[in-house]
């Protein structure tokens, strides 16, 4: 078969600058050499979890062999010096989201935890019977239980905004929905199932004018886009490390300092306090009142390294090959006979979702195991995504920063060959 | 490209994968159970008629319905035929040792001594899914939820 993992970027409709090079790129990646049964490992699942560049494994090991120590609460040099790299990070997460404060980062898991912790804390305390929350129809089920616990305990209503044939965001129909009762709507910003890209300013100012917060889900787009929290004008944003080059166990959310000082702490412990007694405790205000306990210090360390890399590629050159590299999947995949992509939005980032005929995504995501390329096969979390359109689950070729078109090219003689396996 | 695949999918597993047997509810069943694998969207649904007069619950007929990958389905339709005149514990007996083939490095087909030769080379067959450890739920699914149907079950899932 054909494989050319070094294949130019710059050949003809690829959109990548000259300041992009992928090979410098991928020599950061050391999972890249590796190879699967005996073939160059072909990694299409970025957006299940990103591979990690060289920059945030030192970082990491840097932070456990020369100054691992716990945070905020020690004389110590060693604690001195992980409390400045940790709350580094979150001034580097800081800038990289143009949030106005280092305040308004807060450290969780990961998003899922991001959005349990405003479902928990502001919606807890500010929701009640017959108020609305809107989320959409292709949402992560990170982004649909929290607001279904909710739900069934304060008795809110939930709506949902439909998608197209296409995958695209019915804006008219959340129009729709927005009245006065809707007091949040809570979005993702690009589709992890099917690479759609939601066109969250108008969604954010439609919301603001009914008197609604806003809460996005950033997973897929913070690897993908330049995303500043300002310029949108958004209440709530949650991104996980990990999709983004970093560690897991690290994730973010930011949310507008008044509005976080505001809501109630999320768990209770150590380090989130002013002072306690038996009778009574005070709390910190953000971001410390929502970090109770230990926090993941090397992950936020690593996460940081993460931000300063792609902040380094720059987040304009990222996407720009990325789109590149989406169009000639989507032209090479489209060609396969009887294969169908699954989400042709008008705007999508590099997630392609598809199905082939005749052949189950599982055995599919098998099969192409075996030429060395990772692709991920089931329903993404996201089965009303999968329900929407009669199917149990597909295929996902979700293509990052560090990969080519003959990775591309990879995939899809697996397929062709994979089909002639299955007759 | 894929000849190690071959030890997985083997033709009449692919045969029953694209064809399966016994494909269709029963009308007047006596147990059934759906089947849900989370991880893949695999779901089936597991009919049987046991022989009502007998103390052993012959399975008179035995069928299947759902949607899943050419293991899970496979799996399924060569399970239906199989069973079809077991009694109730050989039926049991038999979900045992495969799961045990499909999971365990030291299972001794000798155990099955005296078994319905036929239906232990088709267990045989399947159990090529050991060497895909996140594989081995597809091929037990319709088993797991034929034994949850016999015991009085009506979901199973296998995670």
């Amino acid at each position: 078969m054909s494989r050319n993992a070094t294949a130019p970027v710059t050949a003809p409709g690829d959109n990548s600058t000259a300041a992009f090079d992928v090979d410098v790129i991928r020599a950061d990646f050391p999972i890249l050499k590796q190879t699967v049964y005996g073939k160059p490992l072909v990694y299409l699942d970025s957006g299940a979890s990103a591979q990690k560049p060289r920059q945030v494994i030192d970082a990491m090991t840097d932070v456990f062999e020369n100054y691992y120590s716990n945070v905020h609460r020690g004389v110590h040099w060693t604690s001195q010096r992980s409390t400045e790299a940790y709350e580094g990070a979150r001034e580097k997460i800081q800038a990289f989201l143009g949030a106005p404060s280092e305040k308004e980062i807060i450290f969780t898991r990961g998003a899922t935890e991001a959005i349990n912790l405003v479902a928990a804390t502001w919606g807890r305390k500010n929701l009640g019977p017959g108020d609305e929350v809107i989320i959409s129809h292709m949402e992560h089920h990170s982004n649909i239980v929290p607001w279904q616990m909710l739900r069934d305990e304060k008795g809110i209503e939930l709506k949902i905004v439909p998608i197209d044939d296409d995958g695209n965001f019915m804006f008219e129909e959340y129009e729709k929905l927005l009245s006065d009762k809707t007091k949040l709507v809570a979005v993702t910003h690009i589709s992890n199932a099917l690479g759609t890209v939601v066109p969250v300013k108008d969604v954010i100012r439609l919301a603001h004018e009914k008197g609604a917060l806003v809460l996005l889900d950033g997973c897929q787009a913070v690897p993908h886009m330049a995303v500043d929290v300002q310029d949108l004008g958004v209440d709530f944003y949650a991104f996980s490390g990990h999709k983004l080059y970093g560690p897991t166990g690290i994730g973010v959310l930011w949310g507008r300092e008044d509005l976080l000082n505001s809501m109630p702490p999320y768990q209770g412990g150590g380090d989130m306090i002013s002072s306690v007694t038996f009778e009574k405790t005070t709390f910190m205000k953000a971001p410390h009142r929502f970090e109770a306990g230990t926090p993941a210090i090397a992950e936020a360390i690593g996460l940081g390294a993460a931000v300063d890399y792609v902040s380094t590629i720059g987040l304009e050159n990222i996407s720009a090959h990325e789109q590149g590299i989406l169009q000639y999947a989507t032209e090479r995949l489209s060609a396969i006979d009887g294969l169908r992509i699954v989400g042709q939005a008008k705007e999508k980032a590099s997630i392609i979702s598809f199905v082939v005929d005749g052949i189950h995504p599982h055995d599919l995501g098998t099969l192409v195991d075996r030429a060395g390329v990772a692709v991920r096969v089931g329903h993404h979390c996201a089965q009303p995504v999968m329900d929407r359109y009669g199917i149990a689950a597909t295929a996902r070729a979700s293509f990052g920063l560090y990969n080519t078109r003959g990775e591309v090219d990879a995939l899809v003689d697996a397929l062709q060959e994979a089909k002639e396996f299955f007759g | 490209m894929f000849d190690d695949l071959r030890d997985l999918y083997q033709e009449v597993i692919l045969d029953h994968g694209k064809s399966p047997r016994n494909f269709r509810p029963l009308d007047n069943p006596t147990c059934l159970a759906h089947g849900n694998n989370p991880l893949c969207g695999d779901k089936l649904v597991v009919y049987l008629t046991l022989d009502a007069d007998g103390a052993d619950g012959r399975i008179e007929d035995v069928s299947f319905q759902g949607e899943g990958c050419a293991i899970s389905v496979a799996s399924a339709s060569m399970m239906t035929e199989i069973l079809k005149g077991k009694t109730r514990d050989e039926a049991k007996k038999l979900f045992e040792a495969f799961h045990d083939m499909c999971t365990k490095d030291d299972f001794d087909i000798a155990e099955l001594a005296g078994y319905d030769e036929d239906a232990v080379e088709r267990l045989v067959m399947l159990s090529g899914v050991k060497d895909f450890p996140i594989r081995v739920k597809c091929a037990t699914l319709a088993w797991h939820t034929m034994q949850a149907a016999v015991s009085g079950d009506k979901d199973i899932s296998t995670e």
